[in-house]
């Protein structure tokens, strides 16, 4: 079965797959995790709100984007982007924003919902009377909500942001779909060159599931280890 | 800003000669549901099985089920189809794959086949959860009975544990609607590969995207509905889903 495969392919080409390709997602997984995480938390903490048309807005952007298709997304941002950019600064051409940009504004935004639904359930998780407590103390909204409520919201629920992190980091190969040089579409590009669909994308597979295997085991055993006894 | 709004689009002929746009992407939207329900089939029946191998005594069956769920949780969605698609028929004897790669709608097959795997492999988790959240007792009691250890699970415990796990279900669902866009990678023409079709063709960009979205939308509210209904009506009377003590029915 594999006596007319080409492992060779994989040596030429090793450099190019991880310190171009690899590079590319890593970056923006970390990055778009970052945003997400910070972007998320904001979305759930209007979605708590007791100012109902702030939460209502943050309810309807989270199900909105979460009711449509990833792709989908992608290609609205990469069309959208130039011309938010227009709009804020005040140009009547839409402005040419590059492809690492696009994405990550993409990731942001699109996984910032998925954050949002987790920081929501991890500050609902949380026992009312810590609230009360802070206002007891003096503190304002935004002190107990800093101080309190989210460092605890935060602790329980790493786990589960570190696990959407990992379905993050197999979303991004979905940037594949606007010929990106990400770690697929970097593989694919040598595939087509060279003729070697079958060697490359096995190879590539392979090192997702390694890498996304190990990323959740490692949050398995971490999860075990920070479990608060209660 | 300079974009031309053009909602009249939808009504004009579209490239192909065989009607509007609009009737493009509903045909689009016809693509994108045979796919999801025929997936979902194979996606619940196959997910039903590994879930309930990874529950039973034998070591080598769990070891078995768990390795099959986290090789295809492991694999992004868009290199599976890649696997399924070229590579597949090259691994198969000649023969078979020169067949394979001939068939009729291949990206179609291929589609079903890929997300019949990564979605079985998530309703697996699924059901492995609602079987755990049974109480021991209710398997001592079916195999008391004199069943067999098959027929308590087919009779006593899958049943109950599908009505528990109703609602995870219903998103899985939904994600599996989503998930077929990840085929237009294969050429498959569904919605949004119609969407994004017909702005290449129109230079519509947001036209076509909106279209695209408020079908989804739409489909996501039926969706979510049409389970609503069907979970009340087969929630097991006496938990907290049942809802308050109308199912207490003495």
């Amino acid at each position: 079965m594999f006596a007319n495969f080409d492992f060779n392919v994989i040596e030429r080409s090793w450099r190019y797959l991880f310190f171009e390709g690899m590079a590319f997602t890593v970056q923006l997984t970390l990055l778009a995790m970052a945003g997400g995480i910070a972007f998320g938390t904001l979305l759930a903490l209007a979605r708590l709100s007791s100012i109902k048309p702030l939460s209502m807005a943050a309810g309807a952007y989270v199900n909105l984007l979460r009711s449509i298709p990833l792709v989908l997304v992608i290609f609205w941002f990469y069309f959208l982007v130039p011309y938010i950019g227009a709009w804020i600064i005040g140009s009547d051409k839409p402005v040419k924003v590059g492809a690492f940009a696009s994405c990550l504004i993409t990731f942001v935004m699109f996984e910032a919902c998925y954050y949002c639904e987790i920081m929501r359930a991890g500050i609902q998780s949380i026992p009312r009377g810590q609230i009360w407590a802070g206002y007891a103390l003096g503190l304002n909204y935004w002190q107990t909500t800093k101080s309190i409520v989210l460092p605890q919201a935060f602790r329980n629920m790493t786990p589960v942001l570190l696990t959407q992190t990992v379905v993050l980091f197999q979303d991004v190969s979905l940037v594949y779909v606007l010929s990106i040089t990400d770690f697929v579409g970097a593989a694919s590009k040598v595939a087509q060159r060279d003729g070697r669909l079958v060697e490359m994308y096995l190879f590539i597979a392979l090192v997702y599931f390694i890498l996304c295997f190990g990323l959740s085991t490692l949050v398995k055993r971490f999860q075990s280890r920070i479990a608060i006894i209660r | 800003m300079n974009y031309n709004w053009n909602w009249k689009i939808f009504w004009s002929a579209n490239p192909e000669g065989t009607g509007t746009y609009l009737s493009t992407l509903i045909s689009g939207l016809g693509w994108t549901l045979s796919t999801a329900l025929l997936a979902w089939v194979f996606a619940l029946s196959l997910g039903a099985l590994v879930g309930t191998i990874r529950t039973t005594p034998s070591k080598w069956l769990v070891g078995l089920g768990n390795a099959y769920v986290e090789l295809f949780r492991n694999i992004p969605l868009l290199i599976q189809m890649f696997l399924w698609f070229f590579v597949l028929p090259e691994l198969l004897p000649k023969a078979l794959g020169d067949w394979v790669k001939q068939l009729p709608n291949a990206p179609f097959v291929t589609a079903v086949i890929c997300l019949s795997f990564f979605t079985s492999a998530r309703v697996a988790e699924q059901v492995k959860a609602g079987i755990g959240s049974l109480p021991r007792g209710q398997t001592m009691a079916g195999t008391a009975l004199g069943l067999t250890l098959p027929q308590t699970y087919l009779y006593v415990i899958l049943p109950q544990a599908f009505r528990i796990i109703m609602p995870p279900l219903t998103s899985e669902f939904l994600n599996i609607i989503k998930n077929s866009a990840v085929a237009l990678t294969i050429g498959l023409m569904e919605l949004t590969a119609r969407a994004r079709s017909m702005q290449e063709f129109s230079f519509q960009v947001f036209e076509a995207f909106t279209a695209a979205t408020l079908i989804y939308i739409i489909v996501n509210v039926i969706v979510v509905n049409l389970m609503r209904l069907l979970e009340r009506k087969i929630a097991v009377p006496g938990l907290i889903a049942a809802g308050g003590m109308t199912g207490a029915g003495h």
